[in-house]
């Protein structure tokens, strides 16, 4: 008997009572799984140990005229060009040739140390190393797809989207950098 | 065949305890003589192969975790070690890494059988989904494998695959940086690929058994197409074993000796010499190419002059076969009963085989050497660049055109009612 006289009650009152419960305990269920998941998912995120590697410093008395040197910059190659008057006049004169990604050479160098390149050398199409000296700009042919960059490092042809990338430096001294 | 009565009668007394308890040897038994159509043809016997494929990796790829080391600076020198001085280690990296390439032959072969015979059709939408999951999977896994001997195109491999997900607009960035642990591919990348590369095979495995499950709901499919009523199970049906187990077996041994001219004779001929360099992550080998089993969606992914338009035409690619389906409005499952239809399946095979042979060249290299042909847009012609573009256009358009138009659009040929059908009235005939 007991139980028709809850079941009478029950109607649509009690029945939104437990929807409440149900609803309330679902949420709860939920938001607790997604904080508990978040660690898990965060852990692959860069360590601070990773984060800690972050910046070098390089001698640029190492490189001469017309050379690059190539070190590794946080898992990557980073490219340290001298540049010839030539290539400098050659990246300035194409400043407002029809370029993908504009950008002026001024922006992508030091004033006062526009033979010193330095570069990302990591392909902005889907990351191969270019290799210098090959393509039809003077600077850089990446070898898995073919984007060619000119010696400025701006992107020319090719399926690449964007300029070779300038990492953040500063001069320390005349002839030392921080990179990162 | 869900409702498949079972034959099963406990002999001994234990069996009756165990029957009670845990009726496993009764679902061992069930399975094994589960009705069969009894018009299966070979394509049919790629199941068990596959299945047998995975446990291959899986055992071969426990073995060879004992002795991998999965860090950046000893990983390639691990893997050599494994070939130079374990015990068999040679032979058991040899059937890990050709494993893969049998295992994907035999994938490949299964998915056609099911496009070809309409496999994918109702009732049976839900093994072709799981098996687009399955074939996902094993993908993601091989790729993962690829990465952990460390050389230069696991490496470079690995930048240009991950940096795909780069291409994704907002969050890209975001998400490579996650994916790789870092600013690049180096350590953690390694050490995370190793622990998925030893989870997924297992998750397959758990995709198998729903795959299985949905087949024996939705009943097996045959050469003719034709659901088999409950009434003619008689007649079209035989018990999977003795007769499927030997057939299977016959298939097997076949593929097995395939394997092993592999393995024994050729074991790097689909491999690649440049993964035999230690990685540097300072320099691209001149050219980098994907295992051979994934150079058709390589080469769609080039074809695309959009850099994020490649990666979507890429995955859609495979979303495709998801949809699938769902875009055929065809009711006949079997092309031996669609002639043109037939057809346009052959022209999609070899579209597939060139897609992969473009996916190995460079997309400026000329396809008939020494001719050079007009430029169209940003290619010349008569290149390879172009040669994908055409073969990826008929590709969708086999799945978004000709399919769902074709099964409004064609005379199929007579149906025959029953799976026993043809061979009678082929008799009937000649009689
Ligand atoms: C779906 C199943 C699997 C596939 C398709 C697969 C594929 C691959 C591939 C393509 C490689 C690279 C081979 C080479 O070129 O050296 C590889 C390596 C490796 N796999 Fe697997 N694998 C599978 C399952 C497993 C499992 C279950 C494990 C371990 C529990 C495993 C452990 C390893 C190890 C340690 C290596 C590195 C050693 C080597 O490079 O030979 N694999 N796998
Ligand atoms: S990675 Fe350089 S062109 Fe594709």
């Amino acid at each position: 008997m007991a139980e028709e006289v809850v079941n009478a009650h029950a109607g649509g009152d009690e029945h939104s009572r437990r929807d409440f419960i149900h609803i309330a305990a679902g949420a709860a269920a939920v938001g607790g799984a997604a904080l508990a998941a978040w660690p898990l998912i965060d852990q692959m995120s860069p360590a601070a140990d990773t984060l800690a590697l972050a910046s070098i410093e390089f001698d640029l008395s190492k490189v001469t005229e017309g050379q690059q040197v190539v070190v590794k910059f946080r898992g990557k190659p980073l490219f340290v060009r001298y540049r010839t008057p030539k290539e400098i006049a050659e990246a300035k004169a194409a400043d407002h040739a029809d370029l993908k990604d504009p950008e002026p050479d001024s922006a992508r160098v030091k004033a006062g140390h526009e033979q010193y390149l330095i570069l990302i050398g990591s392909c902005t199409h889907l990351g191969c190393v270019p290799t210098f000296g090959a393509g039809e700009y003077g600077g850089w042919f990446c070898p898995c797809h073919g984007s060619q960059y000119d010696t400025s490092g701006r992107i020319r042809k090719g399926p690449a989207p964007k300029n070779l990338v300038v990492p953040d430096y500063t001069y320390l001294s005349a002839t030392k950098v921080k990179v990162g | 065949m869900s409702d498949h009565e079972s034959t099963y009668v406990p002999k001994t007394g234990i069996e009756r305890w165990l029957d009670e308890r845990l009726p496993i040897i009764r679902f061992g038994v069930d399975y094994a003589t589960i009705p069969t159509p009894r018009n299966l043809n070979y394509w049919w016997t790629f199941g068990g192969i596959l299945a047998l494929c995975l446990v291959i990796q899986i055992v071969t790829g426990i073995v060879l975790a004992m002795h991998y080391t999965a860090s950046a600076d000893h990983a390639f020198d691990s893997v050599e070690r494994i070939m130079r001085d374990v015990n068999w280690g040679w032979a058991i990296r040899y059937v890990h890494a050709n494993g893969a390439s049998m295992f994907f032959l035999a994938v490949y072969i299964h998915m056609a059988r099911g496009l070809y015979y309409g496999s994918y059709k109702a009732p049976r939408e839900m093994i072709w989904l799981l098996g687009c999951v399955i074939f996902l999977l094993m993908m993601m896994t091989a790729f993962m494998g690829y990465v952990l001997p460390w050389g230069q195109m696991s490496f470079h491999g690995a930048v240009v695959i991950t940096n795909l997900l780069g291409a994704i607009p907002v969050v890209g960035p975001g998400i490579l940086t996650w994916i790789q642990g870092g600013f690049a591919v180096d350590e953690p990348t390694l050490k995370r690929f190793f622990s998925l590369h030893y989870l997924l095979p297992f998750v397959i495995f758990g995709v198998v058994f729903l795959h299985l499950w949905a087949l024996h709901q939705s009943s097996q499919n045959n050469p003719v197409g034709v659901l088999i009523p409950k009434e003619r199970r008689k007649q079209d049906t035989l018990p999977f074993h003795p007769y499927f187990t030997v057939k299977d077996g016959f298939a097997l041994v076949l593929f097995l000796m395939l394997f092993s001219v592999f393995v024994f004779f050729m074991p790097n001929a689909l491999g690649h010499a440049d993964n035999y360099i230690p990685a540097n992550p300072l320099q691209t080998p001149p050219h980098i190419v994907p295992e051979w089993y994934l150079l058709p969606f390589y080469a769609m992914l080039r074809g695309i002059p959009d850099k994020f338009g490649g990666v979507v035409v890429m995955f859609a690619s495979i979303g495709l076969l998801f949809a699938l389906p769902w875009l055929d409005t065809s009711k006949v499952r079997s092309m031996r009963f669609r002639p043109a239809m037939r057809w346009f399946f052959i022209i999609l095979l070899v579209v597939y085989f060139f897609l992969g042979w473009c996916g190995a060249h460079l997309p400026d290299e000329p396809v008939i050497p020494g001719v050079d042909g007009p430029d169209l847009f940003d290619g010349n012609l008569n290149s390879y660049l172009w040669l994908t573009r055409f073969l990826t256009a008929y590709y969708f358009g086999y799945f978004l055109v000709i399919t769902p138009w074709m099964g409004l659009r064609e005379t199929p040929l007579p149906v025959p009612e029953y799976v026993s059908s043809p061979v009678l009235s082929h008799d009937e005939k000649n009689g």
